[in-house]
């Protein structure tokens, strides 16, 4: 599933500083919820991670030990060790596990550059974090937690079967 | 016969068991097991959780300590096995014969698996760790055909676990030296076929190009499923031709010959992938289970959307068959 032009356009007017805040506040949080979350990074920790979904005019780096995050607007050089480039719902479903790496890779859907150890470390230390967006962010939404729950839920969902739906049947060899 | 499941995290370890695994298999975080990848594998807490987890559930747990041991380090290899048994491990999965020896002397008690790292391919091989060590069953290599498959298992004195789906290793595992050649590092002596550390992929153009070392292993033009940048799966330029040497990227899938297997004398199913994602995990295994308890005419459909998950994205059943080439 992709994100629209008609919703990702906005992002083309809204101030950087305004997005990168409200991403510093989102990886607080799931920090917060899962404080081994880079453990497994090791030496790895202090590397700059990043993710370039390519239905959004936006690049996002994150340097894990330091819990930095970082916005950027398309077209960029992105000065990173490791970069990611699939569809936000995709980087988002591997965050939470829900997508496996390696299948999204085979299929295209995925492309990895840059150093193959960290992002290695970075994927494995993700898929063992248990990291629930619908529960860990829901809770900035404040009073509106129940139905900002709901709404995410609904989306993911609806992402999840569309990525089931479009990988469609691929054949035996033999 | 039993399900052997592979996990590289406690997430996928819990995937696992909830799928419905009858034993799940799993290494420390260290050189001492064949999938020692960055951000993968258990520390000692970590598997005390999931064996405690696995035994609510009643599902054994099987360890991996299936690398060589290093001449002057084997103490990491024998802590691993001291650890392993004191953590309640229902089965040791070993390659090296001192390690073996070390395990049957000091651990009589435990059971213990040959890995298929340690290449016990024949009666005599296998009846020699029988013998030798109390090896209580072998896992075998993915080089043989059903109809070896059953003729050993009318020779030896262990059970048989076979792999049914996953990565397919086209080699003579334990012995293979292709990663070493390019990389200077082995799944034998490392833990790591083809290392991340000396992986990179470029685009150039429409193409995904893979590249180990020095080596440029593959070219997968715009669209074509890709495969992991393995020697033994890459595309060689061979006198006028260029294409796959030994094998394409495809995985493993015999779940269409159950009944072979079984008549063949097998005990155990084995699924690769400790280095996958719990999603993967989750999906195969859960889909193997359904598949052990069809019909086997109900089994085809439920494995085709498996194929999507497997590397290029093509299963194949590989030797077991051998109807190619």
């Amino acid at each position: 599933m992709l994100i629209p032009p008609i919703l990702s356009a906005p992002l083309h007017m809204i101030p950087i500083p305004l997005i990168e805040r409200i991403c510093r506040l989102m990886f607080g949080r799931i920090a917060k919820a899962h404080p081994g979350l880079f453990e497994r990074l090791d030496e790895h920790r202090e590397k700059r991670f990043a993710f370039l979904p390519t239905d959004l005019p936006l690049a996002f780096v994150v340097v894990p030990g330091r819990e930095e995050i970082s916005v950027l607007r398309k077209p960029v050089d992105i000065e990173a060790d490791a970069v990611t480039e699939a569809p936000l719902f995709l980087l988002l479903a591997l965050m939470e596990g829900r997508c496996d790496a390696d299948a999204l890779f085979f299929s295209r859907d995925l492309s990895v550059t840059g150093d193959m150890e960290a992002m290695l470390a970075m994927r494995n230390a993700l898929d063992a974090s248990n990291i629930d967006l619908q529960k860990d962010l829901a809770k900035l939404a404040g009073p509106l937690a129940p139905v900002a729950r709901r709404v995410i839920g609904e989306i993911r969902d609806r992402a999840l079967k569309d990525q089931m739906r479009t990988a469609g049947e691929a054949t035996a060899w033999n | 016969m039993e399900l052997i499941c592979p996990a590289g995290t406690p997430a996928a370890f819990h995937e696992a068991v909830d799928a419905g695994a009858d034993a799940v298999y799993c290494g420390f975080r260290d050189e001492t097991n064949a999938r020692n990848f960055p951000g993968l594998n258990f520390s000692r807490e970590e598997l005390r959780e999931a064996i405690a987890y696995a035994k609510r559930k009643g599902t054994q747990t099987f360890v991996a300590l299936n690398t060589f041991m290093r001449a002057g380090a084997e103490e990491i290899w024998y802590k691993g096995a001291a650890d392993a048994v004191a953590l309640g491990a229902d089965a040791l999965i070993l390659a090296d014969f001192g390690l073996m020896a070390h395990v049957a002397e000091k651990y009589p008690q435990q059971r213990l698996h040959v890995s298929v790292q340690a290449s016990a391919s024949n009666p005599d091989a296998i009846n020699f760790l029988v013998d030798a060590f109390n090896a209580q069953r072998v896992v075998l290599p993915r080089t043989l055909t059903i109809a070896d498959i059953a003729r050993i298992g009318k020779n030896i004195r262990c059970e048989m676990e076979v792999f049914v789906f996953g990565g397919l290793c086209v080699m003579a595992e334990g012995r293979c030296s292709l990663s070493s050649y390019a990389t200077g590092k082995s799944p034998n002596m490392n833990g790591v076929c083809s290392p991340a550390s000396h992986v990179r992929y470029r685009k150039d153009g429409g193409e995904l190009v893979s590249e180990l070392g020095e080596f440029t292993i593959n070219r997968f033009p715009a669209g074509e499923a890709a495969g992991y940048p393995t020697l033994c799966k890459g595309r060689f330029d061979i006198a006028d031709s260029n294409g796959y040497a030994f094998e394409d990227p495809v995985s493993l899938d015999v779940m269409g010959e159950l009944e072979a297997l079984k008549a063949a004398g097998v005990k155990a199913l084995k699924i690769e992938g400790r280095q996958r994602g719990k999603a993967y995990v989750a999906e195969v295994v859960s889909t193997m289970k359904a598949a052990l308890n069809s019909a086997p005419d109900r089994r085809a459909p439920l494995l085709a959307r498996l194929r999507t998950m497997s590397e290029g994205q093509k299963t194949t059943s590989g030797a077991y068959e051998k109807r190619w080439r």
